[in-house]
């Protein structure tokens, strides 16, 4: 159902299919990669594992979250990053932590439920403020949101802890498996990516996704058809920040630690670069865009150094990468992806057309 | 939004009309794109809005659907003060209105349009879950897709179809759920003679219950489906009556179908 076709393409005209219908279209390359994931423990390192894979994921999970408003709703909100570094806040202050004083201690499955609960509740008050403004007014209003949010935490230390934040916070033990360990924290990361990514593709085709893809294309029509479309967005929100919120308690887990960096100007803006160099267009875009960066900042480093550069300027290429895959593909990697099929696929139908006149041409 | 206070909302309640304008004006800073309208349609009445460009036609439709807030006065529908109703609000009173630009869809399919349309007036606006086949919104949808003769045409994305299958398709989406009244925005421009019998036919094989404003500047169209004129000109209207009146009146062939029609 790839079309290489406008930035914000819908992924199939076909809106309304079973689950099963839905696994039995999917290609081989959804099965090589979904296998490839599962058995990867088996192949790859911890360091592979954790740092490079479920990192990714995790990031790739708050930047689906981006994808989903941009992408489907037309709305460019940088408040995802904080909703997660938010739920990852609340997880250390409820739970345990560290800082003592200040941690709660209640046991993971009454800190978590509450930590998502109130982060979605968050991003979409957060989504409330700034649903009535568009393009660039978003991206300020959000942005701002974050700054404040960024400033906060900073300057609070009797609910944030300020500058040092909470450190030792640590994946639960349960059903007799410590999550934190290498091999059931990939999986769980796995486990909560995938979910997302499935209920993304799956709600984009529902009739809420359905009325939000109306939304973006013609918002004036959508409220001549009986659709409150404020209230249709403020709900995307709602729907964006549950993923952002899960992902943001996978990120203080991997981390084992939460400041105001994590929320901080630079992480908001990654995200955005995630989302945009994965491409816009389709739910996998801010995987491929997460994994990229991860293995730009991991490996960035000793390339340059292996070319001969100073290693610190790893920056300098993260950045000259982005400019080159924007310049060339307004719609990410995923763009490029479809362009290149599309080519092979239409070199092929004129290999087979020529074969067809050189054969029979009267 | 209305500059006129609620004691005079309140007098005349309920008037038994299905549409009702009062004193209606709308200013574009200081251009009166509508001034002091005054209009009223019984419930199954079909009028027809005539006037030279710019006469104010559009705007008043703007304004009936909330696109536009009214300047000052009170619009009622069917008898409830709709003047600060959002637009949702009112198409799911049973309003409905199509465009003179079509306003579509258009990386959709003609089925999802549709489809769209009968979400828009139903409950469950909000829904994740995918409908299934025995959906009875979906038959909802095929049906009317049938009915307005794109059935060949329903898988195809909407940007695809023919200029004037997209403005069949424009009145299919108005005639979603169960409308009480409907606004034509010049549904027949851009048509060709066929097609413009086949907007004849469905115009006046819809149900006598409803009602709907045309706005039409082919006169062959617009007096074979209508029992009432009213003419507007320079945002007023200055005329109202029955097709045959119109045609014959004086005035109204010097003003409106003077040049053209010689």
């Amino acid at each position: 159902m790839a079309l290489a076709e406008p930035r914000f393409a819908i992924a199939t005209p076909r809106s309304r299919e079973g689950l099963a219908e839905v696994i039995a279209r999917q290609g081989t390359g959804f099965w090589v990669v979904a296998a490839l994931l599962v058995v990867m423990p088996l192949i790859a390192s911890p360091f592979w594992l954790v740092q490079i894979l479920a990192y990714a994921m995790i990031l790739g999970m708050i930047a689906l979250s981006l994808m989903f408003l941009a992408g489907y709703g037309g709305i460019v909100s940088l408040i995802q990053m904080t909703v997660a570094a938010f739920a990852a806040y609340l997880v250390a202050i409820f739970g345990d932590s560290a800082i003592t004083q200040i941690s709660l201690k209640w046991p993971w499955w009454t800190a978590v439920p509450v930590a998502i609960l109130l982060a979605t509740l968050f991003g979409t008050l957060g989504g409330a403020l700034s649903v009535r403004t568009e393009g660039i007014y978003t991206i300020m209003i959000t942005l701002a949101i974050g700054s404040a949010f960024y400033y906060l935490t900073l300057q609070n230390y009797t609910i944030f802890n300020g500058f040092s934040g909470f450190n030792g916070v640590m994946p639960p033990v349960f059903l007799g498996i410590d999550w934190g360990g290498t091999v059931p924290f990939y999986y769980l990361t796995l486990g909560c990516a995938a979910l997302a990514y499935g209920v993304v593709v799956y709600v984009s085709r529902a009739p809420f996704g359905l009325a939000l893809q109306g939304t973006r294309d013609n918002p004036r029509r959508m409220a001549a058809l009986g659709f409150d479309v404020v209230a249709h967005r403020i709900a995307a929100y709602a729907f964006a920040a549950v993923i952002a919120a899960f992902a943001g308690v996978l990120l203080v887990w991997y981390q084992r630690q939460v400041s105001p960096g994590t929320g901080g100007v630079g992480p908001v803006v990654d995200m955005l670069i995630i989302a945009v160099v994965g491409g816009l267009s389709r739910p996998i875009g801010p995987f491929i865009g997460a994994l990229v960066y991860v293995l730009l900042r991991t490996f960035a480093l000793d390339l340059l150094d292996w070319v001969g550069f100073e290693g610190k300027r790893y920056q300098l290429l993260i950045g000259f990468g982005f400019l080159v895959i924007v310049l060339f593909s307004p719609d990410g990697l995923i763009g490029i992806w479809q362009r290149l099929r599309e080519r092979y696929r239409k070199s092929r139908e004129a290999q087979d057309a020529q074969m067809r006149t050189g054969g029979g041409a009267p | 939004m209305s500059a006129v206070p609620n004691l005079e909302r309140l007098s005349t309640a309920s008037s038994g009309n299905a549409l009702e304008l009062r004193g209606v004006s709308r200013l574009f800073g200081a251009l009166a794109a509508l001034s002091d309208v005054t209009l009223s349609v019984r419930p199954g009445e079909r009028r027809a809005v005539l006037g030279s460009n710019g006469a104010g036609k559009t705007t008043l439709f703007n304004c009936v659907t909330g696109d536009f807030s009214p300047s000052s006065g009170v619009i009622r529908f069917f008898g409830e003060d709709v003047t600060a109703f959002p637009p949702h609000e009112r198409i799911r009173r049973g309003l409905r209105r199509t465009y003179q630009i079509s306003s579509l869809f258009t990386g959709l399919t003609v089925i999802d349009n549709v489809y769209l349309a009968c979400r828009g007036v139903s409950r469950n606006r909000f829904s994740l879950r995918r409908p299934r086949r025995d959906d009875t919104l979906q038959h909802a949808a095929e049906s009317l897709v049938d009915a307005v003769h794109l059935t060949a045409v329903k898988d195809r994305l909407v940007g695809e179809l023919a200029y004037g299958q997209q403005r069949q398709l424009e009145i299919a989406l108005a005639l979603s759920g169960a409308p009480r009244f409907i606004l034509f925005d010049e549904p027949a421009a851009g048509l060709s003679p066929t097609e413009r019998a086949d907007l004849v036919q469905i115009l006046t094989s819809l149900p006598a219950h409803i009602g709907y404003i045309i706005i039409e500047h082919d006169m062959d169209v617009a007096l074979r489906v209508v029992e009432s004129v009213t003419m507007m000109h320079n945002g007023r209207i200055f005329k109202e009556g029955r097709p045959d009146e119109i045609e014959s009146d004086p005035e109204v062939q010097e003003l409106y179908l003077g040049g053209g029609h010689g």
